[in-house]
């Protein structure tokens, strides 16, 4: 078969209309997908067809289409951001599927993210993880010059990394638990990493972790599903660096 | 004492409730493990009925065993609390497909950790009940010491008792010992000779294996113990000494009394 005919699809996709009905899946036949469509792209064709036929587009949640700001939610054939490593689905391309494969496209599945519409989910509950304490107080100023902040190479590079997560939710969609521990885990660990983290670091691991645990997420069974999933791949090492900061912040803070 | 209670009741602080309980009986398997493995013996159960006394009557080790029982419970009830804290979490509309990238252990903590749970009670009703509350026989060892040779054994009445577990008694030359002891060994290899009885105990064994192929490791790294240099080593000790070598030799021995009976 000729690689770049385009690809006929069976899509299951998760339909709710609110928050208070019920859902249900509804299937779509598409044609003439192109290999190098993104996924996105594969879904913006339906949509158009849906809104010619009058029908109801199915609403999906997308922003910079460049894996960088995490908004494109979805979960494709069992797996968040579906079925390549390290890849949001807006990097996705139908590439990556056969003409003939049948698709199950569902929105993200947490208590602490409910479902707005379609597939699109309501994750407030992070912004609020990050309002608790997810941030410097003070105001850091211009970049500094090189090395009057002397900085260790490798926590310059941990830090990056914890730093390139961009807040999708996937983590707490892999999770059996929904567990919000990656995503914690990355926050806390990009500032307890950097001189300017230090000064809240102890408040910031209490609160963030309280702010997490009363908006409804599991707690963490370390089955690695989160950093398994991660389009960032945030790895485990930011969940025990948490443990620490959290068990040893509470045993030495001044908070009684 | 506020930030005390706030922490064991976090996420984390659960966690670590189950990570320290969980390595607590970690070790509490090697002890029992190394214990038992007297069953092996072909000395028709002396050095395990002495072995027995010896770990029912010292204070220190009854101690221990009573804070063992306690954390047994306490483990169990955190990791079920934390269960149904998880499986609320998720809500009740599950993923039509969920293709989850983990180990099924990891992910059946608590059904592993529930048959674990069934295990252990059975397991005591079987030997500590019966040993401590239920009619379990004496039986007499005639030892000759300067060979170390067992000279004769012989099951004494069934309405036989003594005030203590066990007796000893030189004769007068010294040269031979007559133990009578709590035959706890009998109930051994009668329990072991009902084959549904073996079953359930590799049952037991299998939810272990898997239990701790998971857990070891897990343990660690709730208590923030993640190291390029160590985790390896810390994974490679969970799967193959708990995971694989611990669970073989504990199910072995079920399997080697039954066949010993049945030769
Ligand atoms: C010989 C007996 C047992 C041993 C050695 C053992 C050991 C462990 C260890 C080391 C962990 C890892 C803790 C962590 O992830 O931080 C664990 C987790 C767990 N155990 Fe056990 N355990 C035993 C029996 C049980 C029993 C009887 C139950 C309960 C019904 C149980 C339920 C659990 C659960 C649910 C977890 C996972 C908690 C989570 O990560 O969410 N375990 N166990
Ligand atoms: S840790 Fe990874 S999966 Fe979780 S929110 Fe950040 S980028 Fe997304
Ligand atoms: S749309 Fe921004 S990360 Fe996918």
């Amino acid at each position: 078969m000729d690689a770049n005919a385009n690809m006929h699809l069976t899509l299951n996709v998760w339909r709710q209309r609110n928050n208070s009905t019920e859902g249900g899946f509804v299937t779509y036949e598409v044609s003439d997908v192109s290999p190098d469509m993104s996924f996105l792209e594969m879904l913006d064709v339906l949509n158009e067809r849906l809104v010619h036929e009058g029908k109801e587009p199915i609403a999906f949640d997308h922003d910079c289409r460049e894996g960088i700001c995490g908004s494109c939610s979805m979960y494709i054939n069992g797996r968040p951001h579906g079925p390549l490593k390290g890849v949001a689905t807006c990097q996705l391309h139908m590439r990556s599927f056969k003409s003939g494969d049948t698709i199950a496209i569902e929105p993200w599945r947490a208590v602490a993210f409910p479902v707005i519409k379609d597939l699109v989910t309501d994750r407030t509950a992070f912004d609020r993880i990050i309002a608790s304490g997810g941030f410097v107080s003070v105001n850091t100023g211009n970049a500094r010059d090189a090395n009057s902040i002397p900085v260790r190479k490798e926590n310059a590079d941990d830090a990056f990394m914890a730093a390139s997560c961009i807040g999708c939710g996937a983590c707490v969609a892999a999770c059996k638990n929904s567990s919000a521990m990656l995503f914690v885990s990355a926050k806390i660990s990009q500032l307890a990493l950097l001189p300017q983290g230090q000064t809240e670091r102890k408040i910031r691991a209490e609160k963030m972790v309280a702010q997490m645990d009363s908006e409804g997420f599991g707690a963490c069974s370390n089955t690695g599903a989160c950093s398994a999933e991660c389009p960032k791949e945030i790895s485990l090492d930011t969940i025990a660096r948490t443990n620490r900061e959290y068990l040893g912040a509470k045993m030495t803070s001044s908070a009684v | 004492m506020s930030w005390l209670t706030q922490t064991l009741s976090s996420s984390i602080g659960k966690k670590l409730v189950m990570a320290l309980t969980g390595l607590f009986l970690c070790t509490f398997l090697i002890v029992h493990l190394v214990g038992n493995l007297q069953v092996f013996k072909s000395d028709e159960g002396l050095a395990f009925n002495s072995y027995t006394v010896f770990m029912t009557t010292n204070p220190f080790i009854k101690t221990i065993s009573w804070g063992l029982y306690a954390m047994i419970l306490l483990h169990a009830i955190d990791g079920l609390y934390l269960a149904y804290v998880n499986r609320r979490a998720r809500g009740s509309v599950g993923y039509k497909r969920f293709d989850n990238q983990s180990s099924w252990a990891s992910r059946n903590m608590a059904i592993l950790g529930t048959v674990l749970f069934l295990f252990i009670v059975v397991h005591m009703a079987n030997f500590w009940y019966s040993y401590n509350f239920g009619e379990v026989p004496y039986k007499r060892y005639t030892v000759d010491l300067t060979e170390g040779r067992l000279l004769n054994t012989e099951v004494m009445p069934e309405d036989y008792r003594l005030s203590t577990k066990m007796e000893q008694s030189l004769n007068e030359e010294g040269t031979a010992k007559t133990v009578i002891v709590k035959d706890l060994f009998s109930r051994v290899e009668r329990t072991f000779s009902n084959p549904l009885v073996v079953l359930f105990y590799l049952l037991g064994v299998a939810a272990l294996a898997y239990h701790m192929a998971h857990g070891f490791w897990s343990a660690f790294q709730t208590v923030g113990l993640n190291h390029p240099k160590y985790t390896p080593l810390i994974q490679g000790i969970g799967l193959w000494i708990f995971g694989i070598l611990i669970p073989v030799i504990f199910a072995a021995m079920p399997v080697y009394i039954f066949f010993r009976n049945a030769m």
